[in-house]
């Protein structure tokens, strides 16, 4: 996953992104810091191929997405993407498992395999006793794990949370940190927007952007291939 | 999620979105109709009036058309009436000769022949009543095969014989009894100065009108107490019926050889088939207002698709992050404004179905419902569905996804 010199103009003059460079690597957990307004659902958004940038090149899973069609970025999207929405957006009325499955409609997969794998992941997120509740049977905690469970269960290259804790209490707010965490351990590439600086801190990349653009790159020492000096940088941003 | 890892990097390999199944397309179409059910209801209501309208319009006219259909079938379209026509001089009427029924009854094909001829007289309920209050029944002297030929049934009492033919006794049309005020055969009527007996009433004969309205006496009956000159004034003849068209040419000469044009020959059915006819054209007035019931249902459908697709704005975003195409989100909410009308159409066809029912049950009509209309009514809803849920669809597919999303 790679962003070269991003910018995205909205209509009406606002600049939400100037020139971000990024690029996110296989495995990696990151988090996107940076105040309101300053540009991270729109990275997020672009990062995830549901919005296009101004200028700028995207590079996802080997894909340049300047030449992809709608209907490729949305075959894309489904196949490499997976999103984690601060309201969760799952559909009221029908269960747990069946939302899960709903995420998986447009993999391919049949009925039946679309019923499995949402059974597997929400074993995975531990609401495996939970399978048959609807939403609003759900505290927002495991609403959020039902809503993670979805995004992982087409098991994508990139998993994009936006401000996932955002609803939550502190308790879930960890334990929903806590599942990101175990799903990275397992190989998943995550980028984790939030604005708590006490969970940026606590995961190995942190992405600090400030008016559309990338004020600091931060790896921490645990976790980092990238070398000792990222350690420092860390250590400067708490 | 181990899977992750196994994804192996191909540079640009094929990126085409796989298609809905037909069954997971109609899961989607219909998840948001589930969720509201009684807004389904009511927006599908306005097409269910419309198709039951133009249903009911169809089927309850087909079924009268069926009945007279039915009963044409019963009746025959085989039977000819020979009667005087106007003589060469205007105005002057004819007779027909006294020997015509019996040269009628040796046409080749003729299968059955009934007659009758006028009486110069009046029927009264009793001698108390004035000559003048007839009440528009006819005295007539019958003879031969009458209700064979007319197939006419005997409601109640016998048909005259040769014996009661002889005697004053009467047998009453039903529209005659009714007008003398006879309920059962026994009672007496007046006619020509003495009384009659009344030995039997008749069933309606929907071919000779003119029948119903009668009072009919034994031939020899008539000639002997009311002075009935022994004249035909009407001969119905009955024939197969590949040889309708022969006995028609060769009639008015075998009734009248002297005066063939004096002879007037009519097939009574023919009035019949034309009801029969005018009765399968439907009124079209309720029929176009079947139509606006259709056309204001279809404007509540779309009305109804472009509330849901405001509400659902999210879903539409969340749809798309999932990987949904434009088309996909299209034909989602297509399909739904499909149901919805299909679903008002059969509701609208069942109900439609249901007044012919009633109205045939109590008409005694066969229950018919043609198929071109229910195929009709169909296509429209068809129709309908997919003007009334194109707009709204298109809009939520061109959503942008991130739009869609924040919305509040
Ligand atoms: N659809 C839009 N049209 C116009 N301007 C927009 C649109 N979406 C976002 N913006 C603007 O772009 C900028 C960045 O928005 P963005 O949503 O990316 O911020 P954010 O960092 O996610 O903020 P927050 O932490 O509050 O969610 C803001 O100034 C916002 O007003
Ligand atoms: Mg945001």
């Amino acid at each position: 996953m790679e962003l070269t010199g991003v910018t995205k103009e909205y209509p009406g003059g606002v600049t939400a992104l100037r020139g971000v460079d990024l690029s996110i690597g296989g495995g990696e957990l990151l988090a996107i810091v940076g105040p309101s307004g300053s540009g991270k659902s729109t990275l997020l958004h672009i990062v995830g191929t549901l919005d296009r940038p101004t200028s700028g090149g995207v590079r996802i899973a080997g894909h340049d997405i300047a030449a992809l069609s709608d209907r490729s970025l949305s075959a894309l999207r489904s196949r490499h993407v997976g999103f984690v929405f601060q309201s969760f957006h799952l559909v009221p009325g029908i269960s747990a498992r069946a939302n899960v499955a709903e995420g998986l409609l447009y993999s391919g997969l049949s009925r039946a395999e679309r019923g499995r794998r949402a059974a597997w992941a929400l074993e995975r997120v531990g609401l495996g006793d939970r399978m048959d509740h609807r939403p609003h049977e759900l505290s927002g905690g495991q609403k959020q794990r039902v809503a993670i469970a979805r995004a992982v269960a087409g098991a994508p290259d990139l998993l994009l949370a936006d401000e996932p804790t955002g609803a939550l209490d502190t308790a879930s707010g960890e334990s929903v940190m806590e599942l990101l965490h175990e799903l990275n351990q397992d190989g998943a590439t995550i980028a984790v927007i939030t604005h708590d600086n006490e969970i940026a801190a606590s995961l190995p990349r942190q992405v600090r952007i400030r008016d559309g653009e990338v004020v600091a790159d931060i790896r921490a020492c645990r976790a980092a291939p990238a070398g000792a000096d990222a350690g420092a940088d860390a250590g400067a941003a708490r | 999620m181990s899977r992750t890892r196994r994804r192996v990097r191909k540079p640009a390999a094929r990126l085409s979105p796989p298609r809905l199944s037909s069954r997971d397309v109609l899961h989607v179409g219909s998840a948001g109709l589930r969720a509201r059910p009684m807004r389904v209801f009511l927006s599908a209501l306005g097409i269910a009036i419309g198709i039951a309208t133009m249903i009911a319009v169809v089927g309850i006219s087909s079924s009268s058309q069926a009945k007279l259909l039915r009963e044409l079938d019963r009746l025959g379209t085989n039977m000819l009436v020979a009667t005087p026509g106007q003589g060469m001089f205007s105005g002057q009427d004819t007779t027909l000769p006294k020997e015509a029924p019996g040269m009628i009854s040796r046409i080749a094909g003729v299968e059955s022949v009934g007659t009758t001829g006028d009486v110069a007289e009046s029927v009264r309920r009793s001698e108390n009543i004035p000559k003048e209050e007839t009440g528009g029944v006819a005295v007539k002297a019958a003879k031969d095969d009458l209700p064979g030929t007319l197939r006419a049934s005997v409601a109640s009492g016998t048909w005259l014989n040769d014996a009661t033919g002889r005697y004053p006794s009467v047998v009453l049309g039903d529209v005659s009894a009714r007008r003398l005020g006879i309920t059962e055969p026994g009672q007496q009527v007046f006619i020509g100065g003495r009384y009659f007996t009344v030995i039997g009433i008749l069933g309606p004969v929907p071919l000779a009108p003119e029948i119903e309205r009668s009072a009919l006496i034994g031939w020899d009956a008539a000639e002997r107490l009311l002075g009935f000159d022994g004249h035909p004034t009407a001969v119905y003849e009955r024939s197969a019926d590949d040889r309708v068209a022969a006995v028609r040419e060769l009639i008015a000469r075998t009734a009248n050889p002297q005066a063939p044009s004096a002879v007037s020959v009519t097939d009574p059915s023919a009035a019949l088939q034309a009801k029969a006819a005018t009765e399968g054209a439907f009124s079209t007035l309720l029929l176009g207002l079947g139509g606006i019931a259709l056309l204001v249902g279809g404007v509540g459908v779309a009305n109804t698709m472009i509330i849901s697709v405001l509400e659902r704005r999210h879903e539409i975003g969340l749809r798309r992050s999932l990987g949904g195409t434009r088309g996909q989100i299209r034909i989602q909410f297509v399909t739904e404004s499909l149901l919805l009308s299909g679903l008002g159409g059969l509701a609208g066809t069942v109900l439609g179905g249901a007044a012919t029912a009633v109205y045939a049950r109590t008409g005694d009509m066969p229950w018919v419902v043609p198929p071109w209309a229910v195929g009709g009514g169909f296509a429209a809803t068809l129709v309908i569905g997919t003007l009334a849920g194109l707009y709204p669809a298109v809009r939520a597919a061109r959503l942008s996804p991130t739009l869609a999303l924040a919305t509040a």
